[in-house]
């Protein structure tokens, strides 16, 4: 009987040589007259360990890592076949400490199956929300799904149930469910995951979408930055369509829906909704102004549902297990788990799926334990290049929307990048702002022409021209940009600039006689 | 047949099929950057008069978008990351040795057509920073060392 080797295909491992170590090994069985049977699974978001190998063996699946091509033949010489023995051996995956602590909910597939193989995805509870979903009212499975409290993971957490509930009630002809699937942030790929490692998810997610509002038409709105996650998802569509989840008769209810990826093309703002929208209907994807909401007057004047991917995906468990189930992990009104991702100078870099509640500390420590550098962790930015940099003295905030919100910081789609001493946050507060200009899309005076002032003023501080004159200056600029733009670019670019100037006023040559206040 | 007419008609036949999409524009100038590498200055009035659009309109979509080009790219586009996770982890000297060894600066083209340089703001591969993308591929932990021989690979297959 072959053995069961998996190898992921996630872009991430094959960054790290997964298509090779995936080569070596089907050449090395080969050679050796083993007869395996090599699948490309998602990854199980342990990056520090890819490319991660395992196999199955009667004691579970065991796992090698990180694997490299000149590995293959002493993997080979100690049976790790059947689980031998070797250095890289992590033992069972699922007792794996930074996996077995994890809350996997909207991940609990990935890493496990093959991605864009349907008969996995049934295997392991695949459309069961669906099922459930065809047998209820509209009603019901938007009630569901508020009853769940799943808040956008985009950034914005607004309530999906009541963005629904407004594109339910309002009536039209045609309405459409969007998958935000811009997910420009650094620091941020947990939409990536899901789309190249379990893409039927945001599929069905989208379908249940679709039934609950009466949209029979969706679009995936994917950055081109993604080729991997194009691939896997169009495979995924075209299977879902020959075996009738998409289409004009969703599994014999007469119900339609369709759906579509369209490629973004490298702008940042068309993570925003309206400018995604504009960008979809083939123009420059200048934001728009608000009202009307997109719920009520969006996809080319349509009620439109626009989603983020985590936020989608995490809707068929809520119709599978019910939307008390979700809402009986987290804490206060952050309901459900949230996928947070650790990236930057951190030791174990990778996905961790857990309930809201867990404090930063926690998670950069017990998760990530420490920097990768091994020097202290000076700053890190939650939720993008919109996002706060937290110091130390922040780091026992819990993780939580309201928590971060009191600290005027931002939690956003959970992405974390963490920076060692090193960092000079002068810099960095510099390239937020110069990043606000190159993607402003130039629609309000603040952004456009804020964006490219304040990147000279903090140019001005730097070279230490009047410091004392262009902090207040900075300040000032800054809450010009916070209170007059139009959406979130402009709006929260302060976020990280001030937050880096107010904790680590010295990196921009404040010293008391200059006064950062 | 001349090189000029060859372009016109593929960007015809990209237009001819996808222009009945609901919004069709990004799709269709997708669909020529894929075929050619760029979009051509002359494509936009064919474009226009596919979708009943002003040439203004056209050419300010082309030139709102970052990934959409005018003028034909190296044999190789070399992506780097500039976004925070990649800094956190050398991604500004990973830059710099890039420029260098190359010899030219970001939206250039070495003088021998086989490489661009152009930045990118988060690749997703945040978690194994700093991270580049050389055409399709992307890779992750890049090294000035590790660049260098993703280079020199890629110059051995010219």
């Amino acid at each position: 009987m072959s053995i069961t080797v998996y190898v992921p295909c996630d872009s991430s491992a094959v960054s790290l040589g997964a298509d090779r170590i995936a080569a070596a090994i089907t050449q090395e069985a080969q050679k050796r007259n083993i007869s395996i049977n090599l699948i490309r699974n998602g990854s199980r978001g342990l990056y520090w360990l890819e490319p991660l190998v395992e196999v199955v063996t009667d004691a579970g699946r065991i796992a090698y890592g990180p694997v490299q091509v000149s590995d293959v033949s002493a993997l080979f010489d100690a049976d790790f076949l059947h689980g031998g023995a070797h250095t890289l051996a992590l033992g069972a995956i699922e007792e794996f400490f930074y996996l077995k602590k994890q809350q996997r909910l909207t991940f609990a597939r990935i890493g496990k199956t093959d991605p864009i193989s349907l008969d996995d995805y049934l295997d392991n509870d695949g459309y069961s929300g669906l099922n459930n979903a065809l047998k209820q009212t509209q009603a019901d499975i938007v009630k569901a799904v508020t009853d769940s409290g799943l808040r956008g993971r985009g950034g914005a957490a607004f309530p999906t149930g009541i963005k629904w509930n407004t594109v339910l009630n309002t009536a039209s002809e045609q309405k459409y469910i969007i998958c935000n699937a811009d997910e420009g942030d650094s620091g941020t790929f947990s939409d990536r995951m899901v789309m190249e490692g379990d893409p039927f998810v945001l599929i069905e997610g989208m379908t249940i979408a679709g039934l609950a509002v009466g949209a029979n038409q969706g679009y995936i709105y994917l950055r081109v930055e993604y080729p991997h996650a194009h691939i896997a998802l169009n495979a995924a569509i075209e299977k879902a369509y020959a075996a009738g989840y998409l289409g004009d008769d969703i599994q014999g209810s007469g119900k339609a829906f369709h759906l579509e990826v369209r490629l973004g093309a490298g702008a940042y703002i068309c993570g925003e909704e309206t400018s995604l929208m504009e960008s979809l209907e083939g123009k420059r994807g200048l934001v728009r102004f608000k009202p009307p909401l997109p719920a009520i007057s969006g996809l080319f004047g349509q009620p439109t549902v626009v989603n983020n991917v985590i936020s989608l995906a995490s809707v068929p468990i809520i119709l599978d297990k019910g939307g008390d189930y979700y809402r009986d992990f987290g804490m206060g009104r952050s309901r459900g788990t949230l996928p947070l991702q650790l990236a930057g100078n951190i030791k174990h870099a990778g996905l961790v799926e857990l309930a809201f509640g867990l404090t930063l500390r926690e998670l950069l420590y017990d998760f990530g334990g420490g920097s990768a550098s091994g020097r202290p962790i000076k700053a890190v930015q939650v939720g993008g290049p919109l996002g706060a940099y937290l110091p130390e003295s922040q780091f026992d905030t819990p993780l939580d929307y309201e928590a971060f919100a009191a600290n005027w910081t931002v939690l956003g789609h959970g992405g974390v990048v963490v920076f060692d001493d090193t960092a000079d946050m002068a810099a960095l507060a510099r390239y937020n702002m110069e990043f606000c200009a190159i993607e402003s899309c130039g629609k309000c005076t603040p952004c456009r022409i804020g964006s490219t002032r304040g990147t000279e003023v903090i140019d001005e501080i730097i070279n230490g021209h009047e410091i004392s004159k262009n902090i207040p200056l900075l300040r000032d600029l800054c809450n010009t940009l916070l209170n007059g733009s139009l959406c979130a670019l402009g709006g929260m670019t302060p976020y990280p600039v001030l937050s880096a100037l107010n904790h680590f006023p010295e990196d921009f040559g404040v010293t008391d006689t200059t006064d950062a206040a | 047949m001349t090189e000029s007419n060859s372009i016109q008609e593929t960007v015809q036949a990209v237009i001819t099929t996808l222009k009945d999409k609901p919004g069709a524009l990004l799709p269709i100038l997708h669909g020529i950057q894929d075929a050619l590498g760029y979009i051509p200055a002359d494509s936009v009035p064919a474009i226009a008069q596919g979708l009943h659009l002003s040439r203004a309109e056209v050419h300010g979509v082309i030139s709102f978008y970052h990934y959409f080009r005018d003028t034909p790219p190296g044999k190789h586009t070399v992506h780097i990351c500039r976004a925070e996770s990649c800094q956190a982890m050398g991604g500004k000297q990973l830059e710099q040795h890039a420029k260098e060894q190359l010899g030219i600066d970001y939206h250039e083209t070495t003088a021998d057509g086989q490489f661009s340089l152009e930045p990118v703001y988060c690749l997703g591969n945040c978690a194994c920073s700093p991270a580049i993308q050389v055409g399709e591929n992307i890779y992750g932990r890049v090294s000035p060392h590790s660049f260098d021989a993703i280079i020199n690979e890629k110059k051995e297959l010219a």
